[in-house]
């Protein structure tokens, strides 16, 4: 029964969103009201069913009956009920239909708390939103349904891949498809903007917020993904330039772009044209990591569910949307009237600048992951990897990290670049003493490690002069400073801290990429490895058996100078089910630095291959993102940023003149 | 998309029932040696675990090239040497780091094409707009606006 209710609300909610797709626009032109407004009682009972349906399908994961499919190939009567629950979306016809709730959640908040939006607008965004999730209904209802039963129901599943039964799985796929699909609701406002002809400093203010949660969320969620990768895949890599990667890494860079040039419209009124094709753009790489994932046409580690029907639907969904909105806005954009004037040099420029590097990145990481998909229909088969972007993306990166610090400096309209250049000495002398300092430390080794150190330094003290100036400490007492701190806008608060983020988690990369001791070899009970200062004792070899699976732990005594530190169990488990292993990595953590253990075979003699690595400052590479991510919610928390926020200062708005 | 939990989907049907990449008995006793074989094995790939570096790989195939990799310094093959002997029985494909080729031309230079293009051209934009003068007008109001106007307008007439 609640997998047929899953199934009819499903089927309901498609019928929900075609009327939103329809007649919104229908009222929009006749400029009814009450048709208009249709879209919003839709948008929020196409959530209420999309929930139901995504309710049901959990219900029947948690209850394991293995009469429907999808339940049977991905769980086990055995499993934690954690896993029951992250197993729903560890599969392709469950994670759609996490796709299409999350698509429908962003629906829903639009229609509740919209209200301030202009009527017609707020009926053209549900109406696109609307589209998308059709689209999405028709593809999961016709290809990818998750409720389908099995005429013979087994007694037991066959459980969810024991690689997935981490935490990781609870946390990852959500986040991501937070960000992903967040970024429609830019796209639906690109097109509604299109649609309308009209667009201002106000659509900008609408569509940041929206923007910035949906960046905070992807921004957390690669960050996540890689970090899970890092201690679960088990040779310690967390970064692997997969074409999978990429395709998060793609709608990241584009939606970083579009936050910032978002910013010039609202302030400025300027860059409008660039601003509704970076919408467009932004949602569309997300689409293209959808298909890229699901299609089979790339070689990837992360081949998913590599079915050409679904491939091929998903590509005219693609094609529709992308080629659909692209077309929109190549016969739309030169009626949009560019606003505001600026110098090259200027807070406009240097946006404009971090605009042109971000794109530029995106471009070397789309070109990167489809040039060998084209090169193979001329019959070339090469490849693109990690030495590749090496070369490419990374000083495109180095150069938007130097430019950086001066952005937020800058003056609108016209700036002073000297002037910018003095204020920022202090960083910048900062910078290159950290410099000296690590090119003395580790003499030899790369000569680029040093520099890529002083500049994630001198990105960090560039934030941290920012706000020293802003704030006037140093310069004032110290209760003005307070005070100033306090009445400095929350926004200002989270570009420091994201942009100190980019600096520090620049500095955990190069650490743990240049300095990364690592030992590889078979041990015996009692032997001792030395790996950077520490001692790690191989205190035995001991069986275990979990709720799911056999595993097999090695006791590992670590010491440094004699003393005891901590012990590392590094394990490796067997899942009868499927017939697979995971490795299960110890990690020690001190203070940012890792150790890392993981097992390889038991020989017969008792004893067992190690690979054990010492990383240092490793973890900055994921603190980095966080921060980003906490200046983020800093801005979004902003006042003046939230929409409906005007309100308390309207009446002395009313007083401004006309600009 | 979901990298991960993609991930490892295919990782754990690829990789799993081997142990590690690079193995204990593999490594080469000159430590010099040793650190240029891992240095060519991070840009070669193993071709059956598509977008793996033999480095990280755990596949057989992976051992064997990292095998190779290591006889042939033995032999006292240059790096580029190793990387020639590796093309010529794998193909280009083998390489993660493809040659700049009249094929890969496009590959390799769109980056600093598109920054220089892209650079001149919006400062030349910029800077001509700049100098163009006047601000562009602000687009027309429409009637529901003009109404909200004239509204908020005798609001602020009558309060004041």
């Amino acid at each position: 029964m609640i997998a047929e209710a899953g199934h009819y609300a499903l089927v309901l909610a498609l019928a929900l969103a075609l009327i939103q797709s329809i007649v919104p626009l229908i009222g929009a032109r006749l400029h009814d009201a009450a048709l208009m407004n249709v879209a919003r009682s839709t948008a929020l009972a196409q959530l209420l069913f999309v929930g139901a349906s995504f309710i049901a399908l959990v219900t029947l994961h948690v209850n394991s009956d293995f009469s429907v499919a999808n339940v049977y190939e991905n769980s086990h009567s055995m499993k934690p009920l954690i896993y029951k629950i992250t197993g729903v979306w560890g599969n392709h016809e469950g994670s759609m239909l996490l796709w299409v709730s999350i698509l429908a959640l962003f629906g829903g908040l639009v229609a509740a708390f919209g209200n301030n939006l202009p009527l017609s607008l707020r009926a053209h965004v549900l109406a696109v939103q609307a589209w998308i999730a059709s689209a999405f209904y028709l593809f999961i209802l016709m290809t990818s349904n998750p409720f389908l039963r099995i005429v013979n129901p087994p007694i037991e599943g066959r459980d969810l891949n024991p690689v997935l039964q981490d935490i990781g799985l609870a946390v990852h796929p959500p986040m991501l498809y937070l960000g992903y699909v967040g970024f429609s609701i830019s796209f639906s406002f690109a097109i509604a903007a299109l649609m309308e002809g009209r667009i201002d400093a106000a659509w900008a203010r609408w569509v940041r917020p929206w923007t910035l949660v949906a960046w905070i969320f992807l921004t957390l969620g690669i960050a996540m993904g890689s970090y899970w990768a890092y201690y679960e895949l088990g040779w310690g890599g967390w970064w692997f330039w997969d074409p999978v990667e990429n395709a998060s890494l793609m709608p990241w860079l584009a939606g970083t772009a579009l936050l910032h040039s978002a910013l010039v419209m609202e302030k400025r009124n300027a860059l409008k044209v660039w601003t509704i094709l970076l919408s467009i753009l932004t949602f569309s790489l997300s689409l293209l990591g959808t298909f890229l994932v699901r299609s089979g046409v790339i070689t990837s580690v992360h081949a998913f569910a590599t079915d050409p029907t679904r491939g091929v639907f998903i590509l005219l969904i693609l094609c529709l949307f992308i080629g659909g909105g692209l077309s929109l806005f190549a016969g739309r954009a030169t009626s949009l009237k560019q606003g505001g004037l600026f110098a090259p040099i200027s807070r406009e420029g240097a946006l404009v600048l971090n605009n042109l590097l971000l794109s530029v990145a995106c471009a070397v990481v789309l070109f990167g992951t489809l040039y060998p998909l084209a090169m193979e229909a001329l019959d070339l088969k090469i490849s693109v990897g990690a030495p590749f972007y090496n070369l490419t993306f990374a000083p495109l990166f180095a150069l938007l990290l130097l430019a950086v610090p001066f952005g937020p400096m800058m003056a609108w309209k016209r700036g002073d670049l000297l002037g910018v250049t003095q204020r920022l000495l202090a960083a910048g002398v900062a910078g290159l003493v950290a410099v000296a300092i690590v090119w003395g430390w580790a003499s030899g080794g790369s000569t680029l490690a040093p520099l890529a150190i002083g500049l994630g330094i001198f990105v960090i003290a560039g934030a941290v002069t920012d706000i020293v100036e802003r704030t006037g400490l140093v310069r004032l007492p110290f209760a003005t400073v307070l005070h100033r701190a306090r009445g400095l806008p929350r926004s200002a608060w989270g570009t420091a801290f994201a942009h100190a983020g980019l600096g520090v988690a620049l500095i955990g990369i190069v650490c743990e990429t240049t300095w990364n001791s690592e030992y590889i070899a078979t041990m015996k009970q009692n032997d001792v490895a030395h790996v950077a200062g520490y001692d790690l004792k191989l205190d035995g070899l001991f069986q275990r058996q979990g709720p799911n699976f056999r595993e097999m732990i090695a006791e590992f005594n670590v010491s440094r100078d004699g003393e005891t530190i901590s012990v590392m169990t590094p394990s490796k488990r067997s899942f009868t089910t499927r017939g697979s292993s995971t490795t299960e990595a110890a990690l020690l953590t001190r203070g940012a630095s890792q150790l890392y253990v993981s097992l390889g075979d038991a020989t017969t003699e008792g004893s067992i291959a190690v690979r054990i690595y010492h990383k240092p400052l490793v973890l900055m590479i994921w603190w980095g993102p966080v921060l980003m991510a906490f200046g983020g919610m800093l801005s979004l928390s902003d006042r003046r940023l939230r929409v409906g926020a005007p309100k308390p200062a309207r009446a002395k708005q009313r007083l401004q003149p006309a600009e | 998309m979901r990298r991960m939990m993609a991930a490892i989907v295919a990782l754990v049907l690829l990789a799993l029932p081997a142990a590690y990449a690079v193995q204990p008995d593999e490594i080469m006793s000159d430590p010099v040696k040793e650190s240029r074989a891992r240095g060519l094995s991070r840009e070669l790939r193993c071709m059956v675990c598509q977008n793996q570096s033999i480095d990280d790989s755990d596949a057989p195939l992976a051992r064997d090239l990292r095998l190779l990799v290591r006889e042939r310094i033995a032999a006292g093959d240059s790096n580029s040497q190793v990387l020639d002997f590796l093309v010529a029985r794998y193909g280009e494909f083998v390489l993660l780091k493809p040659r700049f080729e009249r094929q890969t031309m496009a590959l390799w230079l769109l980056a600093p094409l598109l920054l220089i293009g892209g650079g001149l051209a919006l400062w030349l934009q910029i800077r001509r707009r700049a100098r163009s003068g006047a601000d562009v007008p602000a687009p027309p109001l429409t009637p529901e606006e003009e109404a909200r106007l004239a509204a908020l307008m005798s609001d602020e007439a009558r309060s004041s």
